[in-house]
C-alpha cells in the first residue's frame, strides 16, 4: 500500500508542507543506486559473505552486491591437474559452506584426512592430532580454484538476492560523515574504474592482505613480514596409499608440510628462507624431489644430548601414563611432481587493531593474516563470514539499519576475542620452531612430547582450531 | 525513568504549565477528566477544535530546539535508541502473532501502523524496515521535519514511511470527517513514550479505539506511577545527576499499569500483557524485567466488532520469555 494513498487521508496543506521536506533529501540521494551491502573483493571469502547473505531469510528483498576486480571463474569441468594453492577446511567452515556450496565442492574435488602428523627436525619429539578411532574426519584439503569456483556457481543460482559484478576495479572509496543531520549523503561511496559510483548502507571489506578498504579508512594495521616465502607444489607420491593424513615437520629453516589430495598425490607446502625458496625452485625436478624427501626423513639436526634428554623424558611420561601416546609413523616418500607446479610467494603476519567502522567490517585476510603453518588462514575468515552473517540477520529482523554500530562493534568483539589468541599462537609456534639453539630445542621437544601425552589437551587444541 | 533523557512530545490536551502545585495540578487533571469523559460519552465531532491551543508551547518550544539531535546515537536520545532493542521486537512478535508473516525479510508487510508522537522517526524507521506502512505525527514541526529528511536518503524508507506535523485528535478528527472505511484505519497504534506527557488519557484512547481497525493492536511504552519512578526517574535522573534535563517529567502524569489498563478497558480495549521493562545506565542498554516499577510496555486489543475479542489470554511473546507482570 503506497505512502500516496496513506497521505489522501491528511488535508491538503499539511501534505504539501510535508512534502516539501520529503523532496529535498530526495533529490541528494537520485544519485546513483543505494544497496543494503556491498562486499568488496570476490575471493574465498567474499564470495563465501555473498553466499551466505544471499541464502539468509531475514535478508530477502535486500540488495546485495559482490564486486570482483579479476574474471569470472568458473569451472564447467574440474581439471586434471591439481593446483597449487590448497587450503585445509575445518569441519566448521565446511558447515558454513554447506550453504549450497560444499556440495559443488563434494562434487568436484576434496580430500579429507583423518589425522594429522607433527614432528621436530631437532629432535624425537612427534604430535598426532586425530578424531577418535579415525572416524570421522579432521578437516578437508580443497584446492582454493574449487572452492571458488562452487561458490561462483552457487551465486549464480542465487542471482535474484546477489548481484554480482566482475572486472569492476574500484577506485575510490568515500566515507559517510558520523550521524549528524548535515546534507551529505549518509551512505559509503564507491567508484568504480568505469566511472559509476554506488552507494551502499554497508560496506563489507573482504579484498585480501592488502586491502584497500583498510588503506583508506586508515585503519593501524600491525603487521610485520615473517623473512619466509612459502614454496608450493604437486607432488606425486611413490606409491598409491590411503592417504588420509596430514604431514608437517619442523625444520630449523621453517616448517614443510605435506597435505594429501588424493591417493596419488599431495600438496606441498614448504616455508623457508625466501633465498633458500628461490634455490628450490632452480633446482631441477630430480633434485626437488630429492631435497623433499630428505627434509622429511633426515635426522641430521638432532644432537645426542636433545635425543637422550628427548627419550628421558618420553620414558618417564610413558611410565606416567602408559596408555597415552602414538606411534610414530613416516610419511609417503615423493616421486615426482606436477608439471609446472612449482610456485612461491612471500608470508607475513598481520592484523587490523579495527575490523570494523561506521558502516564498513572487515572479513577474512584484510583483517587478519596468519602463517600457512596450522592450516587456519581461511577458516579464520569463514569463521568471521559465519558470525558477521548471523549478527546481520538479527539486526535485520529487528529492523536496524544494516550499517549502525551496534552489531559491527559486537562482530569485532567476538571474532577478536577468537581470532588474536589462535594468530598469536601460531606466531608464537613459528617463532618457536624457527631456531636450532638448544635449549629452545629442549623446551619445545618437552612441551610437545608431554601435550602428546595428553589427550585431553589435544581434543582442546583441536576443537579451538575447529571453532 | 531516569535515564531518558526528553522525552517524547506532547500529544494534545497538555496540562498548561508546570509551576504548579501538585494539589492545584490534580484538581485540574480532574477537571480535565470528567470534562473529557463527558465529551467523550457524547458523540465525537469535528466541531471540538483540536489544534494547537492544548499544546503547552513550553514543551514544544523545548523539543524543537532538539529536533536535530534526534539521530545521534550516543547523544540525547541514546536511551531511546537503545529502547528500539526491546520495543521493535515488542511490537513485531505481537503483531506477528496475529498476522503471519508472508514475506521473507519483511515480517510486517501489509500491515499499517500508526506511531503517535515519533519525534524524530527513531521508532518509526525499524517498523518501515520490517516491510510495514508507517505514519509518523507528532505536534513538534521540527522533529518532523528532521525525521522525513532522514527517511528520505533511503529509498526502503521513501515508499513505506509518511510523516505529518498534526496531533492524535486530529488525526482522527479528519477521519470522522471523511468517514473513512474500516480497511483505512490502522493495524496497530504505537504510542511510546508519549502517554506519560498527556493530561487527558481518556480522548487518547478514544481516538486510539477510533483509528483502529477492529481487532488492531495498541501498543503503549511508558512510566509507572510509584514511589521508585519518583526517585530514580524525577530525583535521580533530572536533579542528581542532570541526565534528563529538569522539568522533563512530571510524576503526576506517569499512570500505573493497573490504571492504565482499567482506562483501556472502559473504553472496550482488551490488554493482552504487560511486561516491566529496565535501564542499565551503564551499559546503556535495556532488558525486559518482572517488575513494573518503572518502566513498562504494554499490549493491548481492540475487539472485533464489539464482541469479546478473539485473542483471550495470550502469553505475551517477548524475547526472554519472562512472565507477563500481571493486571491482577
Amino acid at each position: 500500500m503506497r505512502a500516496t494513498e496513506l497521505w489522501s487521508w491528511t488535508s491538503h496543506s499539511r501534505f504539501a508542507r510535508s512534502l516539501s521536506h520529503m523532496n529535498r533529501g530526495l533529490v541528494s540521494a537520485e544519485h546513483g543506486d543505494v544497496y543494503d551491502v556491498i562486499i568488496s573483493g570476490g575471493g574465498m571469502v567474499g564470495s563465501a559473505m555473498a553466499c551466505s547473505l544471499g541464502m539468509e531469510p531475514n535478508l530477502a528483498g535486500k540488495k546485495i552486491l559482490l564486486l570482483e576486480a579479476g574474471n569470472k571463474k568458473v569451472m564447467d569441468r574440474v581439471p586434471e591437474a591439481y593446483s597449487t594453492r590448497v587450503s585445509s577446511i575445518s569441519p566448521s567452515s565446511a558447515t558454513l559452506l554447506s550453504i549450497g556450496a560444499w556440495e559443488h565442492i563434494t562434487e568436484m574435488r576434496c580430500k579429507p584426512y583423518k589425522r594429522m602428523q607433527v614432528w621436530d627436525a631437532c629432535s624425537d619429539a612427534l604430535i598426532t592430532f586425530d578424531k577418535e578411532n579415525l572416524q570421522e574426519e579432521m578437516a578437508y584439503i580443497v584446492e582454493n580454484d574449487i572452492v571458488v569456483a562452487s561458490l561462483t556457481k552457487q551465486l549464480d543460482s542465487m542471482s535474484d538476492n546477489v548481484q554480482v559484478e566482475y572486472r569492476s576495479k574500484v577506485v575510490k572509496y568515500r566515507w559517510p560523515r558520523p550521524h549528524h543531520m548535515a546534507e551529505s549523503i549518509p551512505w559509503v561511496q564507491v567508484t568504480l574504474a568505469n566511472g559509476k559510483t554506488l552507494q551502499t548502507k554497508l560496506l563489507i571489506g573482504a579484498d585480501g592482505p592488502n586491502s584497500m578498504v583498510r588503506r583508506e579508512l586508515g585503519i593501524p594495521t600491525v603487521k610485520w613480514n615473517y623473512d619466509q616465502s612459502a614454496v608450493v607444489a604437486v607432488l606425486h607420491l611413490s606409491e598409491p596409499t590411503e592417504n588420509n593424513v596430514a604431514w608437517q615437520r619442523f625444520l630449523p629453516t621453517g616448517p614443510i608440510a605435506m597435505l594429501p589430495l588424493s591417493d596419488t598425490e599431495s600438496s606441498l607446502v614448504w616455508s623457508t628462507s625466501h633465498q633458500h625458496a628461490e634455490e628450490l625452485l632452480e633446482l631441477d625436478e630430480e633434485s626437488f624431489v630429492d631435497a623433499i624427501n630428505s627434509a622429511f626423513w633426515n635426522n641430521e639436526n638432532q644432537s645426542e644430548l636433545i635425543e637422550t634428554a628427548g627419550s628421558l623424558f618420553r620414558g618417564t611420561l610413558s611410565t606416567m601414563m602408559p596408555s597415552a601416546g602414538s606411534p610414530r609413523q613416516l610419511p609417503p616418500s615423493v616421486a615426482g611432481i606436477g608439471p609446472k607446479t612449482r610456485v612461491m610467494f612471500p608470508l607475513g603476519m598481520g592484523h587490523a587493531s579495527e575490523y570494523i567502522r561506521h558502516r564498513v567490517a572487515l572479513i577474512g585476510d584484510a583483517a587478519h593474516r596468519v602463517h600457512p603453518l596450522a592450516g587456519q588462514g581461511a577458516n579464520l575468515g569463514f569463521g568471521d563470514v559465519a558470525c558477521l552473517t548471523q549478527l546481520l540477520s538479527q539486526a535485520a529482523f529487528n529492523g536496524k539499519d544494516l550499517g549502525a554500530m551496534q552489531h559491527l562493534l559486537e562482530y569485532e568483539t567476538e571474532r577478536q576475542r577468537h581470532n588474536l589468541p589462535m594468530m598469536v599462537a601460531i606466531d608464537l609456534m613459528k617463532r618457536l620452531y624457527s631456531t636450532n639453539s638448544v635449549p629452545v630445542v629442549l623446551l619445545r621437544t618437552l612441551g610437545l612430547q608431554a601435550t602428546n601425552m595428553l589427550p585431553a589437551l589435544k581434543e582442546q587444541i583441536i576443537a579451538f582450531a575447529s571453532k | 525513568m531516569y535515564c531518558r533523557k526528553v522525552g517524547r512530545p506532547l500529544l494534545g490536551l497538555c496540562g498548561p504549565g508546570r509551576s504548579y502545585s501538585r494539589a492545584a495540578v490534580c484538581r485540574q487533571r480532574a477537571l480535565w477528566l470528567r470534562r473529557s469523559q463527558h465529551q467523550a460519552l457524547s458523540r465525537h465531532n469535528s466541531t471540538r477544535s483540536p489544534s494547537q491551543s492544548t499544546v503547552d508551547p513550553d514543551e514544544v518550544k523545548r523539543f524543537q530546539s532538539l529536533a536535530s539531535k534526534w539521530w545521534d546515537e550516543q547523544g540525547e536520545f541514546a536511551a531511546l535508541h537503545a529502547m528500539n532493542d526491546l520495543r521493535v521486537p515488542f511490537i513485531r512478535d505481537n503483531l506477528l502473532n496475529v498476522h503471519r508473516a508472508h514475506h521473507p525479510g519483511k515480517p510486517l508487510a501489509g500491515l499499517r501502523i500508526l506511531d503517535v508522537g515519533c519525534g524524530g522517526g527513531l521508532l518509526t524507521e525499524p517498523l518501515g524496515r520490517l516491510g510495514a506502512n508507517v505514519l509518523g505525527i507528532d505536534p513538534v514541526e521540527n522533529s518532523i521535519g528532521t525525521a522525513q529528511l532522514h527517511a528520505s536518503y533511503d529509498p526502503d524508507l521513501r515508499d513505506r514511511v509518511a510523516y505529518q506535523a498534526c496531533t492524535l485528535e486530529e488525526l482522527s478528527a479528519d477521519g470522522a470527517e471523511e468517514q473513512e472505511p474500516v480497511a483505512d484505519r490502522f493495524d496497530a497504534v504505537v504510542a511510546s513514550e508519549v502517554v506519560e506527557h498527556l493530561a487527558d488519557l481518556e480522548t487518547f484512547a478514544f481516538c486510539c479505539s477510533h483509528v483502529l481497525k477492529p481487532g488492531g493492536s495498541l501498543f503503549i511504552t511508558t512510566i509507572n506511577k510509584t514511589n521508585l519512578s519518583y526517585a530514580l526517574g524525577i530525583v535521580v535522573a533530572e536533579q542528581l545527576l542532570h541526565i534528563v534535563p529538569s522539568g522533563t517529567h512530571d510524576w503526576e502524569k506517569f499512570i500505573s499499569p493497573v490504571d492504565l489498563e482499567r482506562l483501556l478497558e472502559s473504553h472496550g480495549f482488551s490488554v493482552q500483557c504487560v511486561q516491566g521493562m529496565l535501564y542499565n545506565p551503564v551499559s546503556g542498554g535495556w532488558s525486559w524485567t518482572n517488575s513494573t516499577a518503572i518502566n513498562y510496555a504494554l499490549h493491548a486489543v481492540k475487539p472485533r466488532d464489539s464482541l469479546q475479542p478473539d485473542r483471550a489470554e495470550e502469553s505475551c511473546p517477548h524475547p526472554e520469555d519472562h512472565a507477563a507482570a500481571t493486571h491482577s
